[in-house]
């Protein structure tokens, strides 16, 4: 399969690019932010996004869906990046979903209509502590009755506040550091015992912690197999980073293309900055690191819809890569901006603090470059 | 199973039955690539191995079948390319022929001159190298002064070139030459001829790391006739029109020169953490050279996407014209970090300089040779210029 976008792709890509200029702006994105709204994203852009078919890429054709791949979920996720959309479509439709894909049919027979018709947000319930550390997953999972209680803490559940649903990974045997013993669960967020405490975060998206107390569930939550949600986790980390990267990508690309439009319009000394080479230089080597950006994440999108052994190491590299790359768009553009980079008034710094956010979100390049050297054995 | 997954299956066995297993070692130093020419000096299997994949025509599988080519498909040759590197099977041929001016005679060339010249080069018959740069012509190429002067039925040549990589083993040299002193980019035509004429001289330039890889060259009234019979011209395209030739070469060899010269090869921490030894965990055991081996790894598995999307947009006609730029500019700004961590990771033992323990200094050569990579082609921020005018559409100062 050759590395660039098929015609139906390109497609897609067209309708995405124009969707989110019209309807989930950056002039959408700062009204959202400006009325303080408590889910920080619009319902109502959600049904369009639903409507669009979005929210149906990666769920198969039989099961109402497109039966489309990553490249495809990334193709959206990107233009989501470029023009600061707020939205859940990430963990619901992209890691949820792929979650999902991973367990029982009732599960999906369950959560899919809500999610194909733009009814449903979920939400990811991994990180406990400040950092992305899934491999230290401590939260108890312990058998009651027919089902489970659980009893923990978790953070960073990005949309936490706004969804109906979450996916909560959790110890059901082993402790931490253990590849056993893990099971994924689907939570109503409305359980007796489950506490949010929404906070905005410095993106102006909404992200909860979230307070387990004793919250009972049925036998029928568990996604895939008790003890062996090591698997399914991997395979929503896998959907998750990949479009992380993705949005990441679009994010840089979008912060890059204002900061070229910016320094071929500014004057000083009488001259346009951009034909200043300490400029010119600097600015063809983030392009150069975006374009290789770029045909990492697209790699680890196309191996993962090829089902490859290696997609998690390319996965990895992608989110280490698009992360670095789009941290120097961003930076990069605030310094070429100048004065007006720090000014509320110009798009460029709600670019950067997305990158901040996102880089973060299921692991920064550090954990991804770390990850990269144990996959190789060292 | 699919054509190309038969093509897979086929081109595995083949290779499998014919490549010499000397051919199946990885390539050490400089001797352990195959050359040709008229003067060959070939290690066991090589003659073997070029012969064997020539009459295939898989030394340039993707030129056509009637210029000695394999006329594969790009799916196909990528394929080649993919099996050959899984079954660690070194090139059986390399040559400027191949990498520059066959891609100029396919573009640029007459059919009596793609017939004529092209064949010998995947055959690995005659070693071409390129002259290009001279002393006072570096990143501004076009103000090169080497004169061929219009003597009827020939050129009348006389100049000098620099950085003529291997001049002195080569057999012809594809030459930038000024037939025109009025015009600085409609002044310059694009020669073919040969090596063994009289009044060439060449003299190897002693390198950094010892060794001489490039040459002086020298024409003193070097007489070049304008036609080799058949039809067949000295100058490939028109004359005074050679600029548009050496562009459009300067893409190849900045794409070429853009591998980041880790294809195939392991990733350098698992290749370092057995001889630096490990901590209980398993981790190379110096944590700052393992963080740094480790972005590495980022870094070329990331460019290696880049590599394969780039070729993949360039067939298709899909990348920018001005895209082998960017490539050569990250391509070998990898490779010389690539280098400089390899020569960290061997500590005082790489810095031998003869021993047989180091190889006769293989790796600091290796190191010191690195260091071109960003020079010659073109320089790194000879390369931003272009990608920031031609793409990025920044204005001149």
């Amino acid at each position: 399969m050759p590395l660039y976008l098929n015609d139906d792709q390109k497609m897609l890509q067209d309708s995405a690019a124009d969707f989110m200029k019209g309807e989930g702006n950056v002039a959408h994105f700062r009204e959202f932010r400006d009325k303080n709204c408590k889910d920080g994203f619009s319902h109502a852009l959600w049904k369009q996004f639903a409507e669009m078919g979005f929210t149906g890429i990666l769920v198969s054709e039989d099961e109402g869906g497109l039966g489309l791949g990553h490249v495809e979920a990334g193709v959206v996720l990107e233009e989501v990046g470029r023009n600061l959309t707020p939205s859940p479509f990430l963990t619901t439709a992209v890691a949820g979903v792929e979650a999902l894909n991973a367990g029982g049919k009732a599960l999906r027979e369950k959560y899919l209509p809500g999610i194909l018709s733009g009814d449903s947000v979920l939400a990811l319930a991994i990180d406990e502590g400040p950092k992305h550390r899934p491999d230290q997953i401590a939260m108890a999972a312990t058998r009651e009755g027919n089902g489970f209680k659980l009893d923990g803490k978790k953070q960073f559940v990005v949309q936490g506040g706004s969804a109906d649903t979450l996916i909560v990974a959790a110890r059901t045997s082993g402790s931490a550091g253990e590849d056993k013993g893990l099971t994924l669960f689907a939570v109503d967020t409305s359980s007796n015992g489950l506490a949010r405490d929404s906070v905005r975060l410095v993106d102006s998206a909404v992200a909860a912690h979230v307070a387990f107390e004793g919250v009972v569930v049925d036998a029928d939550a568990v996604i895939g197999e008790v003890d062996e949600g090591g698997a399914v986790l991997q395979r929503m980390l896998n959907a998750g980073r990949a479009g992380s990267a993705a949005e990441t990508l679009g994010v840089g690309a979008g912060a890059m293309d204002i900061t070229v439009e910016y320094i071929k319009g500014r004057k000083q000394f009488d001259t346009i900055i951009g034909s200043f080479q300490a400029l010119q230089h600097r600015t063809a080597h983030l392009y150069s690191e975006m374009e290789i950006a770029r045909a990492t994440v697209l790699k680890a999108q196309q191996m993962l819809d090829e089902r490859s052994s290696k997609a998690e190491m390319m996965v990895s590299v992608a989110k280490a890569k698009a992360g670095k790359a789009t941290a120097l768009s961003v930076r990069e553009g605030v310094q070429m901006h100048g004065g007006v980079g720090m000014t509320d008034e110009y798009d460029i710094g709600l670019y950067m603090k997305r990158d901040r956010a996102l880089s973060e979100f299921m692991g920064d390049a550090n954990y991804h470059t770390n990850l990269v050297a144990q996959m190789h054995g060292y | 199973m699919s054509d190309l997954e038969s093509f897979r299956a086929e081109t595995a066995a083949w290779l499998e039955a014919n490549c010499p297993p000397e051919m199946r070692q990885p390539a050490v130093d400089e001797s352990d690539i195959c050359w040709g020419g008229k003067n060959p000096t070939f290690k066991p299997g090589q003659k073997e191995w070029m012969d064997k994949m020539a009459a295939k025509g898989w030394t340039v599988p993707d030129w056509p079948t009637e210029y000695g080519g394999g006329g594969l498909s790009r799916a196909e040759t990528k394929i080649l390319l993919q099996e050959m590197g899984r079954l660690k099977i070194r090139s059986p041929l390399s040559s400027f022929g191949i990498w520059m001016l066959g891609p100029a005679l396919l573009h640029f060339g007459t059919e009596e001159q793609k017939l004529h010249f092209l064949p010998p080069i995947a055959r690995g018959e005659v070693r071409w190298c390129q002259g290009y740069s001279e002393p006072g012509s570096g990143s501004d190429l076009a103000s090169l002064q080497t004169s061929a002067e219009d003597k009827g039925d020939h050129y009348l040549i006389n100049g000098q070139k620099i950085w003529t990589s291997y001049a002195d083993k080569a057999d012809w040299i594809f030459c930038l030459t000024r037939t025109d002193k009025s015009s600085k980019h409609k002044g310059i035509s694009f020669m073919l001829f040969d090596m063994t004429n009289k009044g060439v001289e060449t003299k190897p330039i002693v390198l950094i790391s010892g060794q001489s890889a490039f040459c002086e060259t020298f024409f003193a009234d070097v007489e070049v006739p304008k036609s080799y019979g058949d039809g067949v011209s000295s100058v490939v395209g028109e004359v005074n029109r050679g600029w548009d030739v050496a562009k459009y070469l300067l893409g190849h060899e900045r794409s070429m020169i853009s591998g980041d010269g880790s294809s195939g090869a392991t990733s350098l921490g698992s290749k370092f953490a057995d001889q630096y030894g490990r901590d209980e965990m398993g981790r190379l055991d110096d944590p700052m050279l393992r963080a740094q081996m480790a972005d590495m790894d980022i870094d070329v598995l990331a460019f290696r996407a880049m590599a394969e999307r780039f070729g993949d947009t360039f067939k298709a006609n899909l990348c920018h014209p001005a895209q082998p730029n960017m490539m050569k500019y990250a391509g070998t700004e990898i490779n010389k970090r690539r280098h400089e961590l390899i020569m960290s990771a061997g500590g005082s033992e790489v810095l031998e300089w003869e021993s047989d323990a180091s190889n006769g200094g293989l790796t600091a050569r290796g190191w010191l040779r690195t260091k071109a990579n960003s020079i010659e082609g073109g320089t790194s921020e000879v390369m931003l210029n272009v990608v920031s005018k031609q793409i990025l559409q920044l204005p001149n100062a």
